[in-house]
């Protein structure tokens, strides 16, 4: 079987980005990238299914620019076989990124698509969803355990209340939550294996897939800034202030 | 055109996140018809129908519908679409799972996690874990929505009832199949819905820490107990206490964060509290920028204090 694992390149997790003086988006000159760490959980969760057996190639998928390669090969130093460039430049919103995966799920006929539950940088939580609707497959989101038996796959998933189980037959979709699993680091060999792995180059028109975006960004703004308080010296001076100056005891 | 509230319930009252969903679903101006669905709810349908705003409850009843799988729930949703200009949910577990299915359906691209209604097709919604607000006009003809539900007031029940009206359930779901759930049993406030938030991280040290020196102050003052990722990942609390950019996010009157450094993804969760108290042993914590009252010290030696004064 084999599982495609789809791939975003997004601002490091550890920047805090800054929004543009002119308010039309956030700036991203100069700021480190890297791949969107709920898509390092979903590599590392195809690796190890393929590792026990229950699969047998891992492919990378992602949408993006040129540099988006570099996130496709950060996945394969991490072990996966080979990766897919779909190049596109601008804003490309869930939905068409959603569709652009269909277009490779024709292609590749996977078994198993894993991705993150939510890129970092848009917070949207929607690209798998939307996938496993375009295709028809039953989904399993905010995965914190994937059990591959044959034509099946036992999923526990982290909801609101607790853990959830579901079992989906396959072909399905799968997005990663924290707890899944903790990713690997790329061992030196495997930084130097995976310069040699091929990435094939695609493009959304090439694929038949409109990408055009559905909603207008008016404005990105900064939030609204929260002042800093003060520093309490004690228990008592703390009960104190909550009680009379805040009126929250 | 109307708007369709998809309703998170209990099979016997609406969830609280719910209730905010729909302040939001009526700032849209139009009438607001609420779904419920499941197995068994005829009474949260009719606790939905008593909600200010709602002028008709759809009741979808039956076992296909069982613990409301994503599947089932969006041939569902879209099969009713037609009549409706938006189809407005709470951005829970639930809504996150179901909404962007419903959407895909219906070739709409979904705006998630609306904090702020600017006009009818308009919205703002926090990215970049709340450090950008993006302000997005929809060209779908209809809109699908999620609503944080931290961001709106609940609303208040009406005078009279609104009509409850059957509607057939979908076909059950083929290749999904629930197997069980480990829901956690908690007394305390529902953590989306307490007025005061004790959170707790990796300070703490332990999962037998974190319950002995946080429960009796969440006892004392009717708290929630939240959780950093760190307190999670290291097993001292449950995964369904995280707070954060990627767990849930919480507005409460007071968050008092112990033990807690301060990373974006967790003020993203917890940022908007009204009254923020920190406690930390270290002077630099970032938790400190957004404290209204910070108190450094070892929390070992100042929650046992705190829990006494109160
Ligand atoms: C993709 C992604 C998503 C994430 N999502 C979330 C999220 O939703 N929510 C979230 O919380 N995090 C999230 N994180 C993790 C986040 O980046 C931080 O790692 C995490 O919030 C740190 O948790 P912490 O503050 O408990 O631990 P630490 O950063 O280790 O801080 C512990 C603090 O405790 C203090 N302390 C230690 N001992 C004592 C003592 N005796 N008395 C008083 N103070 C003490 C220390 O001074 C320190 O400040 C996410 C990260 C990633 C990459
Ligand atoms: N441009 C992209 N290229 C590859 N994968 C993507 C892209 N955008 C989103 N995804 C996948 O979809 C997941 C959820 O993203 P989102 O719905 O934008 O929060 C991510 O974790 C990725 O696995």
């Amino acid at each position: 079987m084999r599982i495609l694992v789809a791939v975003k390149r997004v601002v490091d997790f550890n920047v805090k980005v800054r929004v543009k003086p002119d308010e039309t988006g956030v700036d991203l000159a100069n700021v480190k990238m890297a791949m969107n760490p709920f898509d390092e959980i979903a590599v590392e969760e195809a690796l190890r299914q393929k590792e026990a057996g229950k699969a047998d190639e891992v492919v990378l998928v992602s949408i993006g620019p040129a540099e988006a390669a570099e996130t496709i090969r950060s996945g394969l130093a991490m072990g996966a076989d080979r990766g897919i460039l779909v190049k596109s430049d601008g804003r490309i919103e869930p939905l068409a990124v959603a569709k652009v995966l269909k277009a490779v799920i024709d292609r590749e006929r996977p078994g198993l698509v894993i991705l993150g539950k939510q890129a970092i940088d848009d917070d949207s939580n929607q690209t798998g969803q939307m996938l496993a609707a375009l295709v028809g497959w039953p989904q399993a989101t905010f995965a914190s355990s994937v059990v591959l038996d044959g034509e099946r796959a036992e999923v526990t998933r982290e909801i609101d209340g607790g853990l959830e189980t579901l079992e989906l037959k396959l072909p399905a979709v799968v997005t990663t939550d924290l707890r899944l699993n903790e990713p690997r680091y790329a061992s030196l060999p495997n930084i130097m294996k995976a310069k040699r792995k091929p990435i094939e180059e695609l493009t959304p028109a090439g694929l038949g897939v409109d990408v055009a975006p559905r909603l207008e960004v008016l404005k990105v703004a900064p939030p609204e800034p929260r002042k800093g308080g003060v520093k309490v010296n004690s228990v008592p001076e703390l009960v104190d202030r909550l009680k009379n100056e805040a009126g929250v005891l | 055109m109307t708007t369709l509230l998809v309703a998170e319930h209990d099979n016997t009252a609406l969830a609280e996140p719910s209730l905010r969903a729909l302040a939001a679903a009526r700032q849209l101006g139009s009438d607001v018809h609420a779904l419920v669905a499941g197995r068994d709810c005829r009474a949260a349908a009719e606790a939905a129908a008593l909600q200010d705003g709602v002028t008709k409850v759809l009741l979808a009843d039956g076992e296909e519908l069982d613990h409301q799988l994503a599947e089932p729930m969006a041939e569902l949703i879209v099969s009713l679409a037609g009549d409706y200009g938006a189809i407005v949910a709470a951005a829970t577990a639930a809504g996150k799972n179901l909404m962007p299915r419903v959407a895909a359906l219906l070739d709409v691209m979904q705006v998630s996690d609306i904090t702020r209604v600017v006009a009818p097709d308009t919205f703002e919604r926090p990215i970049y874990a709340g450090n950008a607000i993006e302000t997005v006009k929809s060209s779908d003809s209809k809109l699908v929505i999620t609503v944080r539900a931290s961001a709106f007031g609940p609303g208040a029940t009406g005078v009279a009832p609104a009509p409850v009206v059957d509607v057939a359930p979908p076909r059950a779901s083929a290749n999904s199949h629930f197997v069980r759930a480990v829901i956690a049993q908690s007394a305390r406030p529902e953590l989306n819905a307490a007025r005061i938030v004790i959170s707790g991280g990796r300070g703490l040290q332990s999962a037998d820490n974190f319950n002995k020196y946080l429960a009796p102050l969440a006892d004392k003052l009717n708290a929630a107990i939240g959780a950093s990722r760190a307190a999670v990942d290291a097993g001292y609390a449950a995964n369904n206490l995280q707070v954060g950019q990627t767990g849930k996010i919480v507005a409460p009157d007071r968050d008092i964060a112990c033990g807690i450094s301060g990373a974006i993804q967790h003020l993203a969760g917890m940022k908007n509290s009204k009254v923020i108290v920190a406690i930390n042993k270290d002077p630099e914590a970032p938790i400190f920028a957004v404290a209204d009252y910070g108190l450094v010290g070892d929390l070992f030696e100042i929650l046992p204090q705190l829990t006494a004064a109160l």
